[in-house]
């Protein structure tokens, strides 16, 4: 398949969304695609299956807090640091990229990657949507290693990370991230094709490219975009469930770049007399309450919205005043299984409510 | 008394109030000079209500000349850039994803060079004296006076850029220079992009405002002229002419505070419907609608808060695209009529029929179908009933359509018809719960210009390790709330518009610069209201 200027328009769109709040705004990712297109033509993506089973994948993207990247700009040799420093390492070529998580810029990213090293871009990711930290993704709820992993900065800096233990990875490259300023790119999770194949999440980049279309179609024939997403989310195969969770205006942003992360919390007061929202996020948004009550938690997707535009506005970019509707997805179901849960459901950033599925906190399930 | 202007595209109208009281009102075109056009409109309503200029406290002039300059592409500076960001950045350089056309009238020189801070605070790269110096020389050299400089984190800690400007004055003494942390917050690429514009637009700012000032002096009106910004509050025709970026967003918000406040209505949306678009904007609560996420201006994007706006290329002057053959048809068929999307635009009083002209416009048939009475209908073309019926169709249809568009919710809305081409709007609209034509619909810019409100901005850096956070903001709200009616505003119109908090990770404990904003109406209205009830 190839990603047109249109297509690369729906990924931006649609990965917004399944950044779930982070990933990182998609804008600028989708200015360098944009450029990238004008001068070299349609990124080029292939499905998991034509990947060769001892093809070398290097899954990546950037690290750090998305505050940070919304000033910070790329100096645009990072990627292409890093994936070289990997073909070093092993020696061989890099058969294809992979985004580490679709959310956000970081869906995005690998095709820039990609286009400079004239190879493709895999339909398919780590996460689903987007995490905050490494450890977060179905290569290391399976048990693979992060490792070797390429950390690069602006400044033409380059580390290598080589740890057995992925959270130890995780606190090495974020440490390196501060480091270098807040964000970094980084190559991790190295994979052979065969690897890819069973653990990555497939046609994830084109159902981000598909939900993208939906909304933008949507709008276009002045119809409403709110249930184009959802109907466009339940269609993909990966998100079975989806809906709009609250409706109101941004009373407060506490938002404060701290441990290498964006962290805080947002409160939107309903419009409708329905109380007020609670959204805590670290890059993304981890867990909605509503009057006290969890109508959405990690790893199901919590994304907030313009009300009138169904634009999605990352965490980055929440600001006092703004109008709104929230949106929650059901997470793919590989992130919710039990041993998923200990890596991405509440328990692992502190929350002590156990984990419920989206459905059943506003029973969408029951018809 | 204050006076209250819209210099449009097309016309320059102006009223005078009295408090709440819209004592007189022009509307009168606008001139190739601006200034004389504005003299001419202010003389006008001086004379019809015989008030001598010294009774005059105040004017408001609220323009949509530098969004046009930019839509348009004329009149605009060229553009020398300083980023202060390398290494980072270089990814992006400057004007990045811009339109092509917009790019190449401003024709910036742009140089990247080492600066910028970390989130931290540490330097990305230490500033370079010695090449901020060169390039200032290379662009006066040029002949480039207009000077955008922007650095990575500048909201944060400024003292890069205004080391860049200072080193650029020097240098280049006769250059106007913007540095990005005067125009917005974090979000490097936006609050970019707001200084290139504002460079671009710099010679003509400095003109068209000192042509503003002119024709005050030359009147005999000795009273503060203020320009109405983006977000309907004013700056000082001073600020305005340095920071000509802040009043692009005017025009629309000037149009629906007029229409709410002419109407009464605090929910509906308003259509302000001029010489070649509509401007459809949602009103909530009194306040207009702002786009949640970034703005486009000419096709780039900008951080600004601005109201959500709706162009749809009908107004007075639209061509109406028929075969005069067929005028006088008993039906037509879907493809032989075009409205628009193109117009006379000011070249109306020439080119439309009713003023002997060759051209027909929506302004021509509306008058044939009895909608409207201007002009000498004596020298329209005969159309039959039918195709007075097909064209007035096709443009209440797509009125409609933009209506719905901009609905939020299923029901009927009210909508108030405003601007000087309101009579295309009929009296009941489908989706409509009814439609409002307030008295002096056709000046509801100018009204909305005049009763600007005030803002007030508090920017403190608090520590709220030593100060609760929720203490610490309400305490700012308080203080930007008490400011705004120190300012004049009405204390029970006052309204927190903008809450901001950036963290200073170089600071010990969480130390956070918040920006608190409030407007509120200006006081003086609603005493007079009650003065004239009893």
């Amino acid at each position: 398949m190839r990603i047109d200027r249109q297509a690369l328009l729906d990924l931006a769109t649609g990965a917004a969304f399944l950044g779930s709040g982070g990933g990182g705004d998609p804008y600028y990712s989708q200015l360098l695609g944009e450029a990238e297109i004008a001068r070299r033509g349609a990124f080029h993506l292939i499905p998991l299956e034509a990947l060769a089973d001892d093809g070398l994948i290097a899954p990546c993207g950037w690290i750090g807090a998305p505050t940070v990247s919304a000033e910070k700009l790329p100096n645009g040799q990072e990627a292409l640091l890093g994936l070289r420093e990997l073909e070093r390492l092993h020696g061989r070529q890099i058969d294809a990229v992979m985004a580490i998580e679709i959310g956000g810029g970081n869906g995005l990213a690998p095709l820039l990657a990609a286009a400079e090293l004239g190879i493709p871009v895999v339909d398919a990711d780590g996460m689903g949507r987007a995490f905050p930290e490494s450890q977060m993704t179905v290569f290391s709820i399976d048990g693979l290693s992060a490792c070797p992993s390429v950390v690069t900065s602006a400044n033409g800096e380059l580390r290598l990370i080589e740890t057995d233990d992925n959270l130890e990875h995780e606190r090495v490259a974020r440490q390196l991230s501060i480091e270098f300023g807040g964000n970094a790119h980084m190559v991790e999770y190295p994979l052979v094709g065969a690897q890819a194949k069973r653990h990555a999440i497939g046609g994830s980049v084109s159902a981000a490219i598909a939900i993208g279309a939906a909304v933008r179609i949507a709008r276009a024939a002045g119809e409403d975009p709110f249930e184009a997403l959802h109907a466009a989310l339940r269609a993909s195969g990966l998100y079975p469930f989806a809906g709009t969770i609250f409706d109101g205006k941004v009373v407060d942003v506490e938002r404060e770049t701290k441990g290498g992360f964006s962290v805080g919390h947002v409160v939107i007061e309903g419009f409708g007399g329905e109380g007020r929202m609670d959204l805590v996020f670290q890059n993304e948004n981890l867990i909605a309450r509503v009057n006290g009550e969890v109508r959405a938690m990690v790893p199901d997707l919590i994304t907030v919205m313009d009300r009138e535009t169904a634009d999605s506005i990352v965490t980055e970019r929440l600001k006092f005043g703004q109008r709104v509707k929230v949106v929650g997805a059901a997470a793919p179901a590989v992130l919710r299984a039990e041993r998923a849960l200990t890596f991405v459901g509440p328990g692992a950033f502190g929350f002590s409510e156990p984990y419920r599925p989206i459905e059943d906190l506003n029973g969408w399930n029951h018809g | 008394m204050r006076i209250g202007v819209d210099v449009g595209g097309t016309n320059t109208d102006a009223v005078l109030m009295d408090g709440a009281e819209v004592v007189a009102w022009t509307k009168q075109p606008t001139t190739a000079d601006v200034g004389s056009g504005v003299a001419a409109a202010i003389r006008a309503v001086l004379a019809d209500a015989r008030v001598a200029p010294e009774a005059v406290a105040s004017v408001m002039i609220g323009t949509t000349h530098f969004t046009n300059a930019l839509v348009e592409r004329s009149k605009l500076d060229r553009v020398g850039i300083l980023r202060l960001a390398s290494p980072a950045g270089e990814a992006l350089p400057p004007m990045t994803g811009w339109p092509e056309a917009l790019a190449d009238q401003i024709d910036a020189r742009t140089y990247l060079l080492p600066g910028g801070f970390e989130f931290d605070g540490r330097e990305i790269a230490p500033l370079d004296e010695a090449a901020i110096r060169k390039a200032a020389r290379e662009l006066r050299d040029a002949g480039v006076d207009s000077i955008a400089i922007s650095s990575v984190f500048a909201p944060v800690n400024p003292s890069m850029e205004e080391r860049a400007a200072a080193l650029v004055a020097a240098e280049h003494p006769g250059a106007r220079v913007t540095v990005s942390h005067t125009l917005g917050r974090i979000g490097f690429i936006e609050r970019e992009n707001a200084a290139i514009l504002n460079a671009a637009l710099g010679s003509l700012a400095a003109h068209v405002v000192a042509s503003f000032e002119r024709a005050l002096e030359e009147i005999g009106v000795d009273a503060p002229l203020y320009l109405s910004q983006n977000d309907g509050t004013l700056i000082s025709a001073e600020r305005a002419a340095a920071y000509p970026v802040l009043t692009i967003g005017s025009g629309p918000t000037n149009s629906m505070r007029g229409a709410a406040f002419l109407t009464g209505v605090r929910d509906a949306i308003v259509l302000d419907v001029g010489g070649t678009t509509t401007d459809l904007g949602v009103l909530a609560n009194g306040f207009p609608r702002e786009s949640s996420v970034a703005v486009d201006i000419g096709g780039v994007r900008i951080n600004f808060r601005m109201p959500d706006i709706l162009a749809l290329g009908l107004g007075g002057g639209t061509r109406i695209h028929l075969d005069p053959a067929r005028y006088g048809a008993d039906g037509l068929g879907v493809d032989e009529l075009h409205v628009g999307p193109d117009s006379v635009g000011f070249r109306i009083t020439e080119q439309a029929r009713l003023f002997g002209g060759t051209t027909l416009t929506a302004s021509d048939v509306a008058v044939a179908a009895g909608r409207a009475s201007f002009g000498d209908p004596t020298k329209l073309p005969p159309l039959s009933e039918a195709v007075r019926d097909a064209v007035w169709g096709r443009m209440q249809a797509m009125l409609e359509e933009a209506v719905d568009r901009m609905k939020t919710s299923r029901g009927e809305v009210v909508l108030l018809a405003v601007g000087g081409g309101n009579f295309l709007v009929p009296d009941s609209l489908h989706g409509a719960a009814r439609v409002v034509r307030p008295p002096h619909a056709a000046v509801a810019n100018a009204v909305g210009a005049a009763i600007a409100q005030v803002g007030a901005m508090v920017d403190q850096v608090v520590s709220f390790d030593r100060e609760p956070r929720e203490a610490a903001l309400e305490r700012l709200r308080a203080e930007a709330r008490d400011q705004a009616i120190a300012a004049g505003g009405i204390p029970e119109t006052v309204e927190i518009v903008e809450m901001d908090e950036v963290y200073l990770s170089y600071l010990p404990g969480r130390a956070a610069q918040v920006r608190v904003r409030a407007v509120a109406d200006l006081a003086g209205t609603p005493a007079l209201i009650a003065a004239h009830a009893h």
